[in-house]
């Protein structure tokens, strides 16, 4: 994965910009030596490292916005990270970059349970969202499985989804402001606590940008009521397509599950043997929740297990108790932390329609044996969102590379079958290349002027999303 | 004023590439104004036909000028539905004509359900639509999580036919319930109706609808299997008090607003925080409101010729004009002005999808004069 060569102008400017940060930052949330920028050189990419320039930790959008002020006038790129969990890399710096994280912005400014939103600063975490607003029951509906790490901004630049967006949408869904700084320094309130736009909806292409339209420093989320309680069916089926079709009655049935999770063979063995969970030996396996009271979890659970039946199920089990819920879940949030213990892996992110589901699946396996690389699938099949898991080693000279290879692969048959590259982890580096093979140059261009319009400079963490050719003039110029 | 009906997508970038004077976008023509002067009118009414339905993956694509009716009934025969539930103008504004599924999507166009599920722009995955320079151009897709470069679908939507010619929409669609109710509570003043619908949309039973129509009553719609149904309706009911009424017939006329609809007057509409909207009512003096999104929406019905957005001052939200006659649409724009910055952003946008300005402005497209 190349990034662009540092610019040594930019590079030769290091005194003079620590110096103008630190006239408008206190001296603890200015970071610029060495041994300290070394903290920020990658996020959960790990594969990819590079200290940036400087760090800032600011603790208002005033001070966000004199940052970017004084970057903007010295031509110096700034790449925003909210608690650097991004799994594409896009809190990736360059050397001649300043890493602008907003970590200390954690405080909650408002709740409103009677219009149901809450509004809070952007470096706080998704899971400590719901926490501020759990004391009446209330939650902020995207889940991202990093959830107890990553940043409500994070979130908003990566349209974060999570296991239960089949129900709830995305953070795109669930966000109804924002306020935010332009590269110039410029502060804007785009939505708050009413609903939809009443001109072109730019809070819509905000969400997803990736930091690369602005720094979102404040965050209207809407808030829901939790659910009186919520319950789990596991199934086990002895072949991928018969649980695809499963898959697909329920939905056609009219059920809308909270969430339906998917793991195939070597995925649920590599759990077992770490997690125990007494999952069935089977070839693929189902875990459906739905929500509700005591009585309408029966009633949605029986129409399931009527519909899983004529499936011929080798295994189902329903849970009729917190405990029981627990197990079944228990494999399932494991099922990473399993694949780890094996070997070094790579996880994957394409959506697929989900009526392809069994012949990706097939053709995926056929794959593992041409790379001779072993895949686990564990993903949301309501949805379509695939999180294949291709194991490597990453001492080994080469693997990294074959496994690149082959995980670019697959992206592609996410794309020929009339998917998409990336569901909910976002491009970054990581799928910055791939962009050619969904999009048309015009379709590519048609983005980067979007950017063009919030960030003429190009200077918001401009080497990700869009291929390095594809955006080689606008970064140059 | 010249008509233009392409009959495909490569049509219809030709015309915009090809195109002299400006012109105006339009679907089935439900909501736009006929009597534009110095344009000409595009329909994408020719480019019709639903393109792909996958229950099982409760996906639909459709070219954009397909009939909302086509597509409803084709879902139906399914069991299932555009959730957002697009409101049909033409009682509201007079017109005939069909509306489309492009004019939906270019208007954000959504009915009561919205606050529970989410607006047009919330179900829409992918479009296809030609720009200003007659490139044709696609972004999402037809799956329903997808962070694949920017979202530039959201950005379509509500668009207004500013930024390019819908070619092709895709849509996640739902299931229709078994059972749907209606929680009827008689005799709340304003502010009483938007605190029990608050409690009604902040309890765990999912209501679907939450409208206060004053003088009439005030509605809360609970969709699902029967048993749930029942379950969620009693425990409101316990909650709230009021009757059930086990038809939801009402819903299509609050969607609608067919109070209003053989009355007099301008029709405004406020986006607003739900807990504000009394008090806004208030202070616009309306002849009459009708509040729908448990309070977030309100319709309101002015004397023809009224300055409702000075009348209201600032506020957490916005009022665009839907109906008017001609002297009214000359003094006010139809959306709500924007802040400076935020209007430059969006003109810049405008500025690359179309370096022409091929495109109707908001000026152009005013909405109707009142029938």
């Amino acid at each position: 994965m190349d990034m662009p060569s540092p610019n040594p102008v930019i590079l030769a400017k290091k005194p003079r910009l620590v110096e103008r940060l630190l006239q408008v930052l206190p001296p603890d949330a200015v970071i610029h030596l060495e041994s300290e920028t070394r903290a920020y050189e990658c996020d959960a990419l790990t594969a990819y490292r590079c200290p940036p320039m400087a760090a800032v930790l600011p603790s208002t959008t005033q001070e966000v916005s004199d940052v970017l002020r004084i970057c903007h006038e010295m031509g110096v790129p700034v790449v925003p990270r909210g608690s650097g969990t991004s799994l594409a890399g896009g809190a990736l710096p360059t050397a001649d970059s300043v890493i602008l994280g907003v970590a200390r912005m954690n405080a909650v400014l408002e709740t409103d349970y009677e219009n149901r939103f809450v509004r809070v600063q952007s470096g706080r975490t998704n899971l400590s969202v719901t926490g501020a607003v759990e004391e009446y029951d209330f939650f902020y509906a995207p889940d991202p499985s990093s959830q107890l790490a990553c940043a409500i901004a994070g979130n908003i630049a990566m349209n974060s989804g999570g296991a239960h967006c089949l129900k709830y949408g995305v953070t795109t869904n669930n966000l109804m402001g924002v306020t935010m700084v332009l590269m110039d320094g410029t502060v804007v309130e785009i939505g708050g606590a009413h609903l939809d736009s009443g001109g072109l909806d730019l809070l819509g292409v905000i969400c997803g940008s990736e930091g690369q339209l602005g720094v979102v420093t404040e965050a209207t989320l809407r808030i829901l009521r939790k659910p009186e309680g919520a319950r789990p069916v596991l199934m086990g089926f002895d072949s991928n397509e018969v649980a695809g079709e499963c898959v697909s009655d329920i939905i056609k049935a009219g059920v809308l599950p909270v969430a339906i999770e998917f793991m195939d063979r070597p995925c649920i063995r590599a759990t077992e043997a770490f997690a125990k969970a007494g999952y069935p030996d089977c070839e693929a396996l189902l875990i459906v929740e739905v929500e509700g009271s005591d009585a309408e979890i029966d009633e949605q659970l029986e129409r399931i297990v009527a519909i899983a039946r004529q499936h011929n199920p080798v295994e189902l089990r329903e849970s009729k108790s917190a405990d029981e819920s627990a197990r079944i879940w228990l494999g399932r949030k494991s099922a990473f932390g399993a694949m780890g213990q094996i070997n070094d892996y790579m996880c994957l992110d394409g959506t697929i329609p989900v009526s392809q589901l069994p012949f990706v699946l097939r053709r995926i396996g056929e794959m593992s044996k041409q790379y001779g690389l072993d895949v686990g699938n564990v993903f949301h099949a309501g949805d379509g969102n695939m999180h294949p898991l291709i194991l490597f080693d990453a001492n080994k000279p080469g693997d990294l590379e074959l496994c690149e290879a082959f995980g670019a692969d697959i992206l592609r048959l996410c794309v020929e079958v009339g998917g998409c590259l990336t569901g909910e982890h976002g491009v970054g580096i990581e799928k910055r290349d791939l962009m050619v093979d969904q999009f048309d140059p015009d379709d590519l261009d048609i983005q980067m002027a979007v950017k063009d319009v919030f960030d003429p400079k190009w200077l918001l963490n401009p080497a990700k999303v869009f291929p390095l050719q594809a955006s080689e003039a606008r970064r140059a110029a | 004023m010249k008509m233009m009906t392409p009959r495909t997508e490569a049509e219809l970038a030709e015309m915009v590439a090809g195109a002299t004077r400006r012109l105006q976008i339009i679907g089935g023509g439900t909501r736009s104004v006929a009597d534009a002067r110095d344009t000409d009118v595009l329909t994408a009414r020719g480019l019709s036909g639903i393109t792909l339905y996958e229950p099982g993956s409760l996906t639909l694509v459709a070219q954009a000028g397909t009939p909302v009716d086509a597509i409803e009934a084709a879902l139906a025969s399914e069991g299932q539905r555009l959730p957002f539930e697009p409101m049909d103008h033409r009682g509201l504004l007079g017109t005939s004509g069909t509306p489309t599924i492009g004019g939906v999507v270019g208007g954000n166009v959504s009915g009561p359900r919205r606050i529970q599920v989410g607006a047009a722009r919330d179900f829409l995955l992918g479009v296809r639509f030609v720009d200003g320079t007659g490139r044709i151009l696609k972004n999402g897709g037809r799956v329903m999580k997808n962070v694949t470069g920017y979202d530039l679908v959201k950005l379509m939507a509500g668009s207004r036919g500013r930024l390019g010619v819908l070619s092709e929409v895709s849509f996640k669609v739902l299931p229709m319930p078994e059972v749907a109710v209606t929680l009827v509570l008689p005799d709340l003043d304003d502010m009483a109706a938007v605190q029990a619908m608050s409690r009604a949309l902040g309890s765990p039973y999912e209501v679907t609808g939450a409208a206060h129509w004053p003088g009439q009553g005030t509605y809360l719609r609970i969709e699902g299997f029967a048993g749930s149904v029942a379950y969620r309706a009693g425990k409101l009911r316990e909650m709230l008090g009021g009757e059930v009424e086990e038809s939801v017939e009402r819903w299509a006329a609050i969607r609608d607003v067919a109070p209003f609809q053989s009355a007099e007057g301008d029709i405004w509409r406020l986006s607003v925080k739900p807990s504000d909207a009394p008090g806004l009512v208030a202070r616009a003096g309306a002849d009459e409101a009708l509040y729908d999104w448990g309070g977030g929406l309100v319709w309101l019905r002015m004397a023809p010729g009224t300055d409702l957005r000075s009348r209201l001052g600032a506020f957490n939200g916005h009022a665009t004009l839907v109906r008017a006659g001609a002297d009214t649409r000359a003094r006010f724009p139809m959306e709500q002005p924007e802040p400076p910055a935020l209007a430059a952003l969006s003109s810049g946008i405008r500025a690359r999808f179309d370096p022409r300005g091929i495109f109707a402005a908001e000026t152009d497209m005013s909405p109707l004069v009142a029938s």
